[in-house]
């Protein structure tokens, strides 16, 4: 087998001309795509680009509409998942869709556990084989402990371990590093270079241009559907990728600075928690936005959720606009002016089953309503009001929230917390997951309400929307406040080496 | 296979040895192995439901037609007994467990083709096939002097000195617990219900395998259909009539998650058992039958709370100093 030089070499797997439709939507059209044996390929394309829809053909979920795929230079038909998987796919998930429930060996070998002579599983074999595998990446993981005692990171030695044990030959890793530290990351880094080793064809989706740089071999660009453009990632750079994802040039995707800071309406000291933070300071201004940086798992969240009233610091002291507070519930919090817009859409922020007017006017119900009924018209008014702020695109306000774009359901829970007119947002995490545009909007939309006077927190794991969003950072690890730079001083590389530990002297 | 299941299953075990510690303080007797051996056979056809039901609530599924599914198959099998007398008990086992499996499939095809909610499919079902019983019966009982004495012998009848109806719960729960642990299919069952999406991705039919859950239910109450009939010997529309509450309230005593994809083997039998040990031990002791149903329904919300809180994830510990606490 002849290494890199991957030109001579003939594609393991090879997608021509694949078309897939959904009821008005053209989520692919005729698109191609080549996986060579030990390289990884990088997939990159906005949201909506087509890149999972490409995946669940790749695994089966879906049947393409038409063209060919052909494993070897032979056609195949990915009818079934399993099928995919007897053909030698296999797909590594961003939220590793495994089960909790199961042990790490069953995890490993379910669909094709070892069986005894009368077609029993074996599990002494299933352990003993677990153990081999897992030995074979270096995770040093029991076999037959649950995998939901597992942390994410060795969830996906698991799935690692699982694409080994079907032999696949193609191994799909559908943004595997967007819930893992920066330790966690470093340790998957090796486990692709041991898979590109063992002559594994990777297809590697991430968000992240740092990384694709660090490990792809070549790279392809989707957009609206399409294959804009392919090739070997060592004749490119990130903002000509970026360039031909987004379809156009971003110079300056960061809205330039127009707010200015007024007098200290938050004041936070020595906020403490028995598990998850201890002693943290800081005070907010009117019309400042204040970042918190940080590895995922630093604690921010948790910290955040505390001010917010849903779990009780063990000490500290929160002052609001002068006023000592300790807010025992959100409503509590919601009451003194402070609102939290977390980062789960799914879980914690729209409520996907109600309509746009429904879930903007929940949190102003009593604003809304009149001796315990609700006034339509107001809801109406208050919602009709905040999405236009927020350029929100609906059909109309009664249209569920489910049916919208990742990106205006995130528009539609910052207006239900605009909505009740607070002093200070809390912004967790406000633009994961959704699409450059959208982001684009919701960064435009921030800088107008800091310039209108309200103070924002902003969580964000996202190290160029820090530098371009904050006024100033706080950087937390491992549940302590670790550093503090303003943005003039603030650089990429301080914020990774402040947040990541990698040296206790900071330029603060 | 973990220990922490495993203690779970323990924990109810000696609650269920409490619970008889506690009666046979006022009644020594019914700690014997005679009693308890009775308390067995009578909770039989209960631990037989609960094993079917337990399969398909593993599945995220529920099956509230069992009871009607075992009151329709019993009607038949008496029937037929009636008709043909000289039928062999055996074949009319065996047919029974195929008609309860047929109407296990009619549930299983709609949950399966038609995606309709599994609690939705069951009560439709639950009513229907009370509504046949009637149609084929008249509303008419089958007595016990229009049933053939071996009919009404077999489960009776005892085997190395346990009565038949035992052995068929013997059997039942060693079928089951082989199914659970050592197939493929029984491994999905768990599979299927603790991440639907995942089994997907593994290449499991989430369907396919909800439709056997409900085929094998279907055919657990079908054998308990023709165990019930000749047991108490007589055959009408309403027999069993609510009694899958009880079977659920076995699953969810005995550990199984509501939710899916938790549950064993053990726990559905101790849930059954513990539910027959106060049916059968509380009237010894003179409590009224109205604090019975007091007491069931109490041991299932505190079954639920326990298992609410074992299930609950530990959270995430971020502060190092506190980890070494």
């Amino acid at each position: 087998m002849p290494m890199p030089q991957a030109s001579s070499q003939s594609p393991v797997l090879s997608l021509n001309g694949i078309v897939k439709t959904f009821p008005g939507v053209k989520a692919l059209s005729s698109v191609s795509l080549d996986l060579y044996a030990g390289e990884v390929t990088a997939l990159i394309g906005e949201n909506g680009a087509g890149k999972s829809t490409m995946v669940k053909v790749l695994t089966g979920i879906y049947q393409a509409d038409a063209g060919e795929i052909t494993i070897d230079d032979r056609p195949v038909k990915l009818t079934t998942p399993n099928h995919a998987a007897l053909s030698g796919i296999t797909a590594i998930h961003q939220e590793t869709v495994l089960f909790d429930d199961l042990t790490v060996a069953e995890n490993i070998f379910i669909g094709h556990a070892p069986r005894t002579k009368f077609k029993l599983i074996d599990w002494r074999k299933m352990n003993h084989d677990a153990t081999a595998l897992l030995e074979r990446i270096g995770a040093s993981i029991k076999p037959t402990t649950l995998l939901r005692d597992l942390g994410i990171a060795n969830k996906h030695l698991v799935a690692v371990a699982r694409a080994l044990s079907i032999d696949a030959r193609v191994v799909i890793m559908d943004e595997p590093t967007a819930a893992l530290s920066y330790k966690e990351i470093e340790e998957l880094y090796v486990l692709v270079a041991q898979l590109k080793a063992d002559g594994k064809a990777i297809l590697f989706i991430s968000h992240k241009f740092d990384e694709i740089f660090r490990i792809a071999d070549r790279y392809s660009v989707f957009r609206d559907g399409e294959l804009v453009d392919d090739g070997f990632i060592n004749d490119s750079n990130p903002s000509e990728l970026v360039e031909k994802m987004v379809g156009r040039s971003v110079g300056s995707i960061y809205p330039s600075r127009t707010n200015e800071l007024g007098d200290t309406i938050l004041r936070v000291e020595g906020y403490s928690h028995e598990t998850e933070f201890d002693d943290i300071n800081f005070s907010l201004r009117r019309g400042e936005i204040l970042g918190f940086y940080g590895l995922v798992g630093a604690g921010r969240s948790e910290c955040m959720h505390s001010l917010f009233g849903v779990t009780r610091p063990s000490a500290g002291k929160l002052t609001i606009n002068g006023e000592s507070v300790t807010p025992k519930s959100p409503a509590d919090a919601i009451a003194h002016g402070l609102v939290y817009v977390p980062e789960d859409r799914g879980h914690q922020g729209a409520i996907t089953g109600l309509s746009i007017v429904d879930n903007i006017a929940l949190p102003s119900m009593k604003t809304t309503s009149n001796k315990g009924f609700v006034r339509l018209a107001r809801e109406y008014a208050l919602a009709r009001e905040y999405t236009q702020r927020l350029e929100l695109k609906a059909a109309a306000l009664d249209q569920l929230v489910g049916e919208l774009s990742g990106g205006n359901q995130q528009k539609v829970v910052i207006a239900k917390w605009l909505a009740t007119k607070p002093a200070v947002i809390i912004l967790d995490e406000p633009t994961k997951g959704i699409d450059i545009g959208s982001k684009a909007a919701v960064h435009l939309f921030m800088r107008e309400l800091a310039s209108q006077g309200l103070a924002i927190i902003m969580v964000s794991s996202e190290i160029p929307e820090i530098i371009g969003m904050a006024d100033r950072v706080i950087i937390m690890r491992e549940g302590r406040q670790v550093a503090e730079f303003d943005h003039e001083l603030v650089t990429p590389e301080s914020l990774v080496r402040a947040a990541a530990g990698i040296d206790e002297v900071s330029a603060a | 296979m973990s220990s922490f299941r495993l203690s779970r299953d323990v924990i109810l075990g000696f609650a269920l040895v409490a619970l008889v510690g506690v009666v046979s303080m006022r009644f020594p007797a019914f700690a014997s192995v005679k009693s308890l051996s009775s308390v067995f056979n009578d909770t039989s056809i209960l631990i037989i439901l609960a094993l079917g039901q337990m399969a398909v609530i593993l599945t995220r599924c529920i099956d509230l037609s069992m009871a009607s599914n075992l009151a329709l198959v019993g009607m038949c099998t008496a029937m037929l007994n009636a008709i043909m007398p000289a039928l062999p008990i055996p074949l009319l086992v065996i047919i029974a467990m195929i008609l309860g499996a047929l109407l296990g499939c009619v549930n299983g095809l709609l949950v399966w083709k038609l995606d309709i909610p599994p609690i939705v499919v069951t009560l439709g079902t639950l009513t229907i096939f009370r509504g046949i019983i009637f149609l084929i019966s008249d509303g008419q009982w089958v007595n016990a002097h229009e049933m053939s004495p071996t009919f009404k012998a077999l489960p009776r009848s005892s085997f190395l000195g346990l009565p038949v109806l035992s052995w068929f719960a013997v059997v039942s729960i060693a079928g089951m617990f082989v199914l659970l642990t050592r197939t493929p299919q029984g491994r999905a069952l768990y599979a299927v219900g603790g991440h639907p999406n995942a089994a997907v991705y593994t290449g499991i039919n989430v369907g396919r395998t909800r439709f056997n859950a409900f085929v094998l239910s279907g055919a657990l109450a079908g054998i308990a259909g023709y165990l019930w009939v000749s047991r108490y010997a007589v055959a009408y529309v309403d027999i069993a009539a609510g009694f899958e509450l009880d079977v659920v309230a076995a699953c969810v005593i005995g550990g199984i998650s509501i939710a899916g994809g938790i549950g064993t083997v053990a726990g559905a039998v101790l849930g059954a058992l513990f539910l027959g040990v106060i049916k059968n031990a509380l009237p010894v002791v003179d409590i009224s039958p109205f604090w019975q149903q007091a007491i069931s329904g109490s041991a299932i919300i505190i079954a639920v709370i326990f298992n609410a809180r074992s299930e609950r994830r530990a959270g995430r510990i971020i502060l190092k100093q506190a980890e070494q606490v």
